[in-house]
């Protein structure tokens, strides 16, 4: 039982990358080159499900230092982290065949390329053993995408990812890195514990410092002041922001924060350091302000951007509130806002390359055009505001109730508010799409069947996950935190 | 033979640069050099290996025994560092043939051989012997032929790098020489482990203060060390490609060795401490070269000139490891000596690929080079990678025990330095890929370096991940010579 996990956390990890030569070698084909990064992302979701019927095992890849190693560890919050990247891979491919060719993108093999390599870096992410290995393929990931956000090559792209890259490198040079090696110093391990690796002798003001270190060197969470990249990266073609925001990058971020909080510091800890309310409410005003400024944006990107650095304080504010229904509750909105969010980037990239249309003004009357589109806009919004019955409001309630356990009453009033504005900002899109008149001329015209088709599927998950969002919280439940 | 193994790590280099001479073809004396190096390596390894299953090795030159005659000495610290110089002239060698055809006229590439084996034997020298105005000789016999080689650049400005180095360096090399000549005045003795039992009796501790100033600032000049550098950005840039790949690699990290000799063996750390604050000059001097020598390599366009100053900035990083003074600082600084001189070998090496194809170092010259040398760009970027300290590259793995050492010491701020300047090298690395991978190349087609250039390249990337995934040669070599430092004196 042991041995067949350890074998099926390395296919995990290696299958993706298995993807990698034959996507080259399949450069002139581009059907082949596809096919390839279709199916392998399918057989990578089996691998994960086997993996989730299994639960648990590990293993050791290799010793760098004395105690530190590249080591993998089954364990539900990363299956739940695993299962839907891995199953958000292929709908994204299937996405990206229509959207890369609908626009007819130069360099499309080093494009899959280095979306096989960001997954499989994902992968070692979510099933890190210890903190070491999640910075190293927090890295890798970081690295992976950046000739993803730089994709066009032009001026524009490059400055986005110049932003990109420094903003991520910089944060994890700064503060990450010092922030684990200070764990590694103060407690003697990186290895994951449930209710943390410090011993009593570890003054609360130190952890303070280090629980900081590590909320800002995740900048893949996106936590205010260090957001600015996600906007920046806005310039990727959209199946890389469909990436970025509910794949891979953003996920990371929040994912690595919660695995932190809860298996580096434990949640008890975090629940009584002297600085986590001022973590919390900082949470909480990077929820209300994103969506202030997505308010403004007309850029249809940028909006959805700054709604997910708001959507992505929820996860972080369940964090740091530290309680075990805040925890369930923000695992569950990394699942839920990835269906949702990835629904909405896939409905903007549509938009865009069927009609060239990029600004939310624009979007008069272009129900009628794109009715499909647009009412999967409409479940994934309702999704990300937290209505039933979507999936979204499962992982809101939980944050609620977290919060009151925790005694944080004002970010119920936070989270009350940010559900408004998330109706004003992002239904605004549907309302205009389908109450206004039509432009003139207009026929029916939705984008290639391959993206219409990922758009429905996620979609439609963002209703199955209000059925099952029981079971999931179940299974989140069923993690041992402390 | 086994036992003559000490002095023929310096003979054999020694004795094959004339003999270089005789061969008048350049491929020859190519080839001739190729086998030296070779064989001073597998020397290295034996030595290495024997120190590490036996302890240190003395061999008395002439069978003259210390402190009457020269002794050659090799403990765990010098075996380290031979082996270190001996991987990456062998390295650089291999490639040389390949840089020198497009660089240099053929007259010249048996004299660029014979300087290249001189101070190669030179720089081992210093590390192997036990006498101090051995190591004296051995300086000045390397800087001679570093300054020659500066010299052979193909600009006409690499004559007047070579000038100012010299001055400099002749400077440092008198300042050296002073210093000793007040140790020999104190003591009677060069033996430098006498010299280490003689100097705490001492009573004119003021003399020893004063020899031990000059020492130090000789050595700091050979070092670049912040703000005695200057000297290092135009030689490094004017030098033929390959020379300066040598030099980057190991030059600095045999002065940095000596600094190290001289401060925690033959003085001792807690003595010349009690004289003067070394260790908190050292940590200012290091802080100082980081963060300034980085924020000048970013304004750079001359891409070997941004590695030149990432090495002076580098060598704060070595000074701060020293200046730390605890085991784990020491063990910092040795590692890094190892895995910074792998990381600037691939660098020079891959910029001597580019001179060699493109015809120039400008950050212009490397547009759209990701496309047309893949192998050689893709080499740069694993050795920028482990320059800005990339986990699993080599250069994580010293920055690790780096930030680890200044923690130890609660010197909080300098952990803060340390990261930022890794974060420097950020920006002035990623100024070169961001060309090299995202502006279009106009204009005649480039094709991809040479297959010798692109071997001994690969070889130095590969080591960067090797060392950045399995440390434990580097890290056990590095901790053994610290035990021997440390425990030298109680």
């Amino acid at each position: 039982m042991m041995q067949s996990a350890t074998h099926l956390l390395l296919i995990a990890l290696v299958l993706p990358l298995l993807a990698v030569p034959g996507i080259l070698l399949a450069r002139n084909h581009p059907n082949l080159r596809e096919a390839i990064s279709l199916l392998t992302g399918v057989a990578l979701f089996i691998v994960n499900l086997c993996l989730y019927r299994l639960g648990e095992g590990g293993v050791v890849l290799v010793e760098v230092l004395p105690k530190l190693a590249i080591s993998l560890q089954l364990q539900p919050l990363g299956l739940v982290f695993g299962l839907v990247a891995s199953l958000l891979w292929p709908i994204t491919t299937l996405y990206a065949i229509g959207y890369m060719r609908g626009h007819e993108e130069d360099n499309q093999t080093r494009f899959y390329v280095f979306f096989a390599v960001a997954i499989a870096a994902v992968m070692g992410l979510a099933y890190a053993g210890n903190l070491f290995t999640l910075f190293v393929f927090y890295e890798i990931v970081t690295f992976s995408t950046y000739p993803l956000v730089t994709h066009a090559g032009t001026e524009k792209a490059l400055k986005g990812g110049r932003t990109y890259l420094s903003l991520l490198l910089g944060t994890s040079i700064v503060f990450f890195i010092p922030a684990m090696i200070g764990t590694w110093f103060f407690a003697g391990t990186l290895e994951f514990q449930p209710g943390g690796v410090f011993g009593d002798d570890v003054s609360p003001s130190v952890l303070s410092v280090l629980l900081v270190l590590f909320a800002f060197g995740i900048g893949k969470a996106a936590l205010m002041p260090f957001h600015r990249w996600l906007p920046a990266a806005m310039v990727a073609p959209t199946p890389v922001s469909a990436l970025l925001h509910a794949v891979a990058v953003v996920k990371a971020g929040v994912f690595s924060v919660v695995t932190v909080v809860v298996y580096i510091f434990g949640i008890e800890t975090v629940a009584q350091l002297p600085i986590t309310p001022f973590l919390v409410y900082l949470a909480g005003a990077s929820i209300l302000l994103a969506s202030l400024v997505a308010m403004r944006q007309d850029n249809f990107k940028s909006r959805l951007a700054y709604s997910t650095v708001s959507q992505l304080g929820y996860i972080t504010l369940g964090a740091f509130l530290a309680s075990e229904a805040a925890i369930a509750g923000s695992l569950l909105h990394i699942v839920m806002h990835a269906f949702g969010k990835i629904t909405l980037f896939f409905c903007a990239g549509a938009i865009y390359v069927a009609h060239h249309k990029s600004q939310i003004t624009e979007l008069d009357g272009m129900g009628r055009v794109m009715p499909v589109t647009f009412i999967a806009f409409t479940l994934g919004a309702l999704s990300i505001i937290g209505l039933p019955p979507l999936g979204g409001v499962w992982s809101k309630w939980f944050l609620m109730q977290g919060s009151l356990d925790s005694g944080y009453w004002l970010m119920l009033a936070v989270l009350s508010i940010s559900s408004l504005l998330n109706i004003v900002y992002l239904l605004e899109i549907p309302a205009r799409a389908f109450l206004k008149s039509a432009p003139e001329g207009a026929t029916l015209q939705e984008a290639r069947s391959t993206s219409v088709l990922a758009m429905t599927i996620t979609a439609l998950m963002c209703i199955a996950l209000f059925i099952y969002g029981g079971d999931l919280y179940e299974f989140i439940r069923s993690a041992r935190l402390t | 033979m086994l036992n003559h193994l000490a002095v023929l790590q310096v003979v054999v280099p020694l004795l094959a640069a004339p003999a270089c001479l005789i061969l008048e073809r350049a491929r020859a004396a190519w080839l001739f050099t190729c086998l030296a190096c070779l064989l001073s390596l597998g020397i290295s390894i034996a030595l290495f290996l024997q120190v590490q299953a036996s302890g240190p090795i003395s061999y008395a030159m002439g069978g003259w025994e210390a402190p009457w005659g020269i002794e050659y000495r090799i403990d765990a610290l010098s075996s380290f560092v031979l082996l270190l110089i001996n991987l990456v002239a062998v390295a650089v060698v291999i490639g040389a043939n390949s840089s020198l055809v497009a660089e240099l006229p053929e007259s010249r590439h048996s004299p660029f051989y014979v300087l290249l084996l001189l101070c190669h034997a030179g720089l081992l020298g210093i590390v192997a012997t036990g006498d101090a105005f051995n190591v004296f000789v051995f300086l000045e016999i390397s800087s001679l032929s570093t300054y020659a080689l500066v010299a052979l650049g193909r600009d006409r400005r690499a004559l007047f790098a070579a000038y100012q180095y010299l001055i400099v360096g002749t400077i440092g090399a008198t300042f050296f020489l002073i210093g000793l000549g007040f140790l020999y005045s104190l003591t009677g003795t060069l033996n430098m482990a006498d010299l280490a039992q003689r100097l705490p009796g001492l009573e004119e501790k003021r003399l020893v203060a004063a020899a031990f100033a000059f020492i130090v600032i000789g050595i700091a000049l050979k070092l670049a060390l912040f703000p005695l550098h200057g000297w290092l950005p135009d030689a490094y840039t004017q030098a033929p490609s390959m020379a300066t790949a040598f030099l980057a690699a190991s030059a600095t990290k045999v002065a940095l060795y000596l600094l190290i000799r001289m401060y925690f063996d033959v003085l001792g750390q807690e003595a010349v401490n009690a004289l003067f604050p070394m260790g908190a000059l050292l940590l200012v001097l290091g802080a100082a070269a980081v963060l300034l020598a980085s924020l000048a390599a970013i304004r750079q366009d001359n891409v070997k000139r941004i590695f030149a100053l990432s090495s002076v900035g580098q060598i704060g990083y070595l000074v701060i490891g020293v200046g730390l003074g605890s085991a784990l600082g020491l063990q910092a600084a040795l590692l890094h000596l190892f895995n910074h001189a792998l990381i600037k070998a691939a660098l020079f090496i891959a910029v001597a690929a580019v001179v060699c194809r493109v015809g120039g170092s400008r950050l212009d010259d490397f547009r759209g080079l990701g496309r047309a040398m893949p192998w050689t760009m893709a080499g740069l970027l694993i050795g920028a990678l482990s320059l800005i300290g990339v986990p699993l590259t080599a250069g994580f793995v010293s920055k690790w025990f780096l930030v680890l050492a200044a923690m130890e010491a609660g010197l909080w701020p300098l952990v803060a330095l340390v990261l930022i300047g890794s974060f420097i090298a950020l920006f002035y690395v990623w100024r070169i890929v961001e060309v090299a991978y995202f502006q279009q190349r106009d204009g005649v087609a480039i094709s991809e370096a040479p297959l010798m250039l692109l071997i001994p390249l690969w070889g130095m990337a590969l080591a960067n991940l090797y060392f950045g995934i399995d440390t434990s040669l580097t890290v056990e070599g590095s901790e053994q010579a610290v035990n021997f430092l440390m425990g030298s004196r109680p």
